[in-house]
């Protein structure tokens, strides 16, 4: 059951992350993105850790890819007109160099894998409030700069965005 | 007895009586809007307009489905079913009661118990936004497109302070279970008065109650924050150029998200289905008593003093006053009775909560677009988190519980 699931799934995360390459017009890629995102939650929710995967669907589906398909609409971007130019240089290399990557992942995954181990299926059994203590007690240093960080973030949107006003 | 078929079971009645709320929902809209109009509202088919509801899905069942050719087909059709996907679904991690024994099987009242109900909903609601934006981009019309970004902004905007909101009481009750946290809210102090969570000691959440229920009319579209489907400024909004049973899907998506909304205030601020005031004074009876006082009310208006001018209530009249009779008598069975009166206080608050959205529709113009940005980012977004930050102070200086 869980290995069906697993299959169903990882299918989907790969068939839409395909798609979101091979689609021309940036709304249906911007959705590939978002099937991407969902599939992945379902995975999380496979291995147990439920929290994290409601945390991806809240973040990723529900504000970021909002926030790209709302600039999408609103720009009226329209279909992306084939390229006549070929690009030789990149169509000789690539199939080699996709083979070459492909084999490298393949062995790195092999040499790694006896060691890594494996997860099984609803592996992780932390819910909100263990990951919350973590957060807060073993890594309270790093939670904190990075809170920091998306502060500074935040300003520098707001200081590139200001209109002057003289 | 099976899981899974406790499950089916469960699941087959939740569905249809969200099915059936969902359309008499929209002919109680529509009666208690016409009575704030002095109209009648539906009245021809059936007893009272009763009969409505079927008329309008048989009338848009039957409908020609028509897709615009000038529209982005693929998208076109998708966006109903996404908007009505995630509306629905919210419903299934909805706690309607306590774990009661119905028949020698023990069960909870809900259709499943995810230890982050919370978040989950939150998940849902806010990738529910996708439908109204698609629709709205995919119709090629700029009403439409206007509609569709009016709504993903807005959505957007009102995410935040409804969540902020959310956190406060989630703060007092100490976990993410929808159960846990209705749980968490049994008792009463002084014995009267209800450990609700907009009541509940060290800080009484009715700031962030009233900052969810604003939030909550901005994420269903509803008055007064309707802006997506202004008539008088956007033809119909996103759903222009939708016929038929699209229609009916956006529309139904709309009443849905009010009932979760709804279900969801219950159960985070007013106790979910705990009653009012304690069983010692006798709450288990307030559904018989309310029941059987409009049993009687119904055949006194029927049989001995009717209305003139309205001849069928004759026949009417009494017929609905049998039934209201039959059922209260149900609340007084002892087998049905531990499951009847937890649900009737869930839907009773509920209810009280759906009769507000409609009653608001009645009341309240629209706001205007700048007005609408302005509410939320330098009103809202700064109350609600001032008002969590008062409460986790609160519950810091409280200390951990017992």
């Amino acid at each position: 059951m869980d290995l069906i699931f697993f299959l169903l799934f990882a299918s989907i995360a790969v068939g839409c992350g395909i798609s979101l390459v091979v689609q021309k017009h940036p709304i249906a890629s911007a959705l590939s993105l978002i099937g991407v995102m969902g599939s992945l939650a379902v995975l999380y929710l496979l291995l147990g850790a439920e929290f994290i995967a409601a945390v991806q669907l809240i973040v990723y589906a529900g504000a970021i890819m909002v926030l790209f398909v709302f600039v999408i609409m609103l720009l009226n971007a329209a279909e992306e007109a084939p390229s006549r130019k070929t690009n030789w240089p990149s169509r000789l290399l690539g199939v080699p160099l996709l083979a070459v990557f492909v084999a490298l992942l393949a062995y790195l995954f092999d040499k790694m894998s006896p060691s890594l181990g494996t997860v099984t299926f609803g592996a992780f059994t932390t819910g909100g409030k263990q990951i919350g203590r973590s957060l807060f007690n073993n890594y309270l240093l790093p939670f904190e700069v990075t809170s920091v960080l998306v502060l500074i973030a935040i300003l520098g949107a707001i200081v590139l965005a200001r209109k002057e006003i003289d | 007895m099976n899981f899974f078929l406790i499950s089916l079971i469960k699941t087959g009645i939740v569905a249809g009586a969200f099915m059936t709320t969902l359309a008499y929902l929209q002919w109680i809209e529509r009666k208690v809007l016409a009575h704030i109009q002095s109209r009648l509202g539906p009245y021809r088919v059936g007893p009272h307009g009763l009969l409505q509801p079927l008329a309008d899905v048989l009338k848009l069942t039957t409908k020609e489905g028509f897709v615009p050719s000038h529209v982005n087909v693929f998208f076109y059709v998708l966006a109903p079913f996404l908007a009505v996907l995630f509306a629905l679904i919210s419903i299934c991690v909805i706690p309607f009661g306590p774990s009661v024994e119905i028949l020698g099987v023990k069960t909870d009242l809900g259709l499943a118990d995810l230890n982050i109900g919370v978040l989950f909903v939150l998940a849902i609601s806010s990738v529910g936004v996708y439908g109204i934006a698609l629709g709205g981009w995919a119709s090629n019309n700029k009403y439409s497109l206007m509609g569709g970004l009016r709504s993903s902004a807005q959505m957007i905007s009102y995410e935040l302070p409804m969540a902020i909101a959310l956190v406060s009481p989630l703060l007092l009750l100490n976990d993410l279970s929808l159960r846990t946290i209705v749980n968490e809210q049994a008792g009463y102090y002084l014995g009267v008065i209800p450990k609700w969570s907009i009541l509940q000691m060290p800080f009484p959440q009715v700031f962030s109650f009233l900052i969810f229920l604003i939030s909550a009319f901005a994420e269903t579209n509803r008055v007064p924050f309707d802006l997506p489907e202004a008539e008088n400024e956007l033809v119909a909004g996103f759903h222009t150029e939708y016929s038929s049973l699209n229609f009916a899907a956006f529309f139904m998506a709309e009443y849905a998200n009010m009932v979760t909304v709804t279900c969801m205030a219950t159960v985070l601020f007013l106790g979910g289905w705990h009653p009012l005031w304690p069983a010692e004074y006798g709450s288990d009876y307030a559904p018989f008593a309310l029941l059987a006082a409009g049993s009687a009310m119904l055949l006194f208006h029927g049989i001995v003093q009717p209305v003139r001018g309205r001849k069928w209530d004759r026949y009417s009249m009494p017929v609905a006053g049998l039934v209201f009779g039959a059922l209260s008598l149900l609340f007084l069975l002892p087998a049905l009775k531990p499951v009847l009166v937890p649900v009737f206080w869930f839907v009773a608050k509920a209810g009280v909560l759906l009769f507000l959205f409609i009653w608001i529709r009645g009341t309240l113009p629209r706001f205007r677009y700048d007005q609408l940005m302005n509410f939320t980012w330098k009103f809202l977004f700064p109350v609600a988190i001032v008002n969590l930050l008062i409460t986790a102070l609160a519950v810091a200086l409280q200390g951990p519980k017992g």
